[in-house]
């Protein structure tokens, strides 16, 4: 039931994207959430576009595979649209029923926010989907050394982080046999009507929240009996390591900001 | 209610690249009142058999048949309802499956789900409460109060409330003290048998298989391997120990002791009682020891 998600779920397949560092893949999604802002006339959003779907190709995540994964957040992406295009005011008058009115300036700005939003996503999506949790936290723990000096807890935080990834498969995992399991004793979760439906919600949600709980005590009783004492002077088995493709990957993503700078208006 | 399965093939998560196939081309034909056992290792498929078993899973390749209903894949499966009611599912580790504050809530949450009235469902909890074995003061308590033991009595006590026609059991005393899992697997029998159900038990132990079971089915790597009565299955031990699966102590020592005494009873037997009376035949017509 919860299969298709895919969000935190990592595709073991062989491409130029797995192999790189995580550490410039970090540095290219903080970069690209920050210059997608950028984009706002019809040619920076092309040449998102087209740089996102030259990821997703790049990758090799199967197309039908990410669509499945991303119905849930069309949806999303549709709300958005929608509320964007009822609410703003601006520019001509296109069409106007009783209390609906809809402005130019409603669709370019609903097109527009619902398209940075879905590339966004598109983008986040691949960065889990190409890098195992493990490297993820590898990699943002060794970018945010520096702010140890500052009494960061960056060692802690990194441990939090993938300790949530880690989990959040087991978490998709155990939802899925607890729901089986109240289906089986009569529950319906994707019928009737909306009140019984919030309401199946809780013989789902409490014992989820009960082997959670009992997960994290029985991981935390674990990681003491094996000796886990903090960050301090503990050395790393992986080593992360930068090399050519994450250069080139990085020197792309520059000439995209100095391109969306230039055709921006 | 007649319950089969023909050729049926199901993977998980099709069309990803997690797609794998759990079982393929299993047939099994189950009619009422059959106590049958699915043995085979860990990751044979026998959890992905059992959720066909009411519709939890709709096959990719294959048909299911309960009863009047007839489950396909490439169709909406309608009124899955009545199928569920009719076939209570015990999951492996079912006390997971606990969440009302009181026992007697949770107890007869199944059956009021499927409509029974409140009164008929508290009437319903008390009787399955004894069936399981634990007394009625525990209505009222929290069922995570309860220990690991009495938390699966209680859960199990939730199905049974249920009234099924079919009782679905994946591997139900795993983890219990060995008195409680010949108590709890002995209720499961006596109630197939007053009740005529029909049972479906997924276990790793060869002793309940022979013992309870009418029918067994070994599953390997998602196939069906081998079926047939308890005597057909364990008439030959060599090709179970072959595929990496025990046999009972029972049929163990009969092959010991024909292997010691160099000669061969007429057929395998299945308890003690009748080994001993069969041995005791044996010896009185003078074999040497
Ligand atoms: N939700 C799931 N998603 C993907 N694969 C699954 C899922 N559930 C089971 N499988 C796979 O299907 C195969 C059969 O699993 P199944 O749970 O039916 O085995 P089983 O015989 O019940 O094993 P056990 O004795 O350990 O309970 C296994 O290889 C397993 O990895
Ligand atoms: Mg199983």
């Amino acid at each position: 039931m919860m299969e298709k998600m895919i969000f935190g779920r990592y595709v073991p397949i062989p491409s130029v994207i797995h192999k790189m560092d995580p550490r410039s893949k970090l540095i290219i999604i903080f970069l690209f959430v920050a210059i997608i802002f950028l984009a706002n006339n019809w040619i920076t959003y092309a040449l998102i576009a087209l740089y996102t779907f030259f990821m997703l190709g790049l990758s090799k995540v199967p197309f039908r595979f990410l669509y499945g994964g991303l119905k849930p957040v069309i949806w999303l992406v549709l709300f958005t649209f929608l509320l964007q295009l009822f609410f703003t005011k601006g520019g001509n008058l296109v069409f106007d029923w009783g209390p609906i009115e809809i402005y130019e300036e409603g669709i370019r700005m609903g097109l527009f926010i619902s398209l940075r939003f879905f590339f966004l996503i598109l983008i986040t999506s691949l960065l889990t989907l190409t890098t195992t949790p493990i490297e993820i936290t590898d990699g943002l723990e060794t970018l945010l050394t520096p702010l140890k000096k500052l009494r960061f807890p960056v060692h802690e935080m990194a441990l939090m982080m993938s300790i949530s990834l880690r989990f959040i498969p087991t978490l998709m995992q155990e939802t899925d046999k607890i729901m089986k399991a109240q289906i089986a004793r009569g529950v319906e979760f994707a019928s009737g009507p909306i009140k019984e439906r919030i309401k199946a919600v809780i013989p789902l949600l409490i014992p989820l929240f009960v082997s959670s709980f009992k997960r994290a005590e029985e991981l935390a009783i674990a990681m003491e009996a094996r000796g886990y004492r903090g960050g301090e002077g503990r050395t790393k088995y992986r080593q992360l390591s930068w090399r050519m493709i994450d250069t080139l990957q990085v020197g792309l993503l520059v000439i995209l900001t100095i391109l969306l700078i230039i055709f921006r208006s | 209610m007649d319950i089969s399965l023909s050729q049926v093939e199901y993977r998980y998560q099709a069309n990803t690249p997690f797609e794998r196939i759990a079982i393929q081309d299993v047939s099994i034909d189950i009619p009422t009142g059959t106590y049958l056992a699915l043995i085979g290792h860990t990751g044979s498929g026998k959890s992905t058999v059992l959720q066909h078993l009411n519709a939890l899973l709709v096959p990719t390749e294959g048909t299911v048949k309960i009863g009047e209903h007839e489950i396909k894949s490439h169709q909406k499966n309608k009124n899955l309802r009545e199928v569920r009611q009719k076939v209570g599912i015990v999951f492996q580790f079912p006390e997971h499956q606990l969440f009302e504050e009181t026992v007697e809530k949770d107890i007869i949450f199944g059956p009021m789900n499927f409509g029974v009235s409140e009164k008929e469902a508290k009437a319903r909890a008390r009787e399955a409460l004894k069936q399981v074995g634990l007394g009625e003061e525990i209505l009222e308590k929290s069922p995570f109060d309860l220990s690991g033991g009495q938390m699966r009595r209680v859960a199990i006590a939730g199905v049974l409330a249920m009234n099924p026609d079919v009782l679905v059991l994946d591997e139900p005393t795993a983890g219990l003290d060995p008195r409680g899992r010949n108590e709890i697997m002995e209720m499961f029998y006596t109630l197939h048998k007053k009740r005529n159900l029909s049972t479906i038990l997924v276990t790793h132990s060869m002793e309940d298989a022979a013992k309870y079971a009418d029918q067994i089915v070994i599953m390997q790597r998602g196939r069906v391997m081998k079926k047939g009565t308890p005597t057909e299955i364990f008439s030959s031990p060599s090709e179970l120990v072959k595929m990496g699966l025990d046999v009972p102590e029972v049929v163990r020592f009969q092959m010991k002791l024909e292997q010691k005494l160099s000669v061969k009873l007429d057929k395998v037997y299945l308890s003690i009682e009748e080994l001993s009376s069969a041995v005791a035949e044996l010896l009185g017509r003078g074999v040497r020891t």
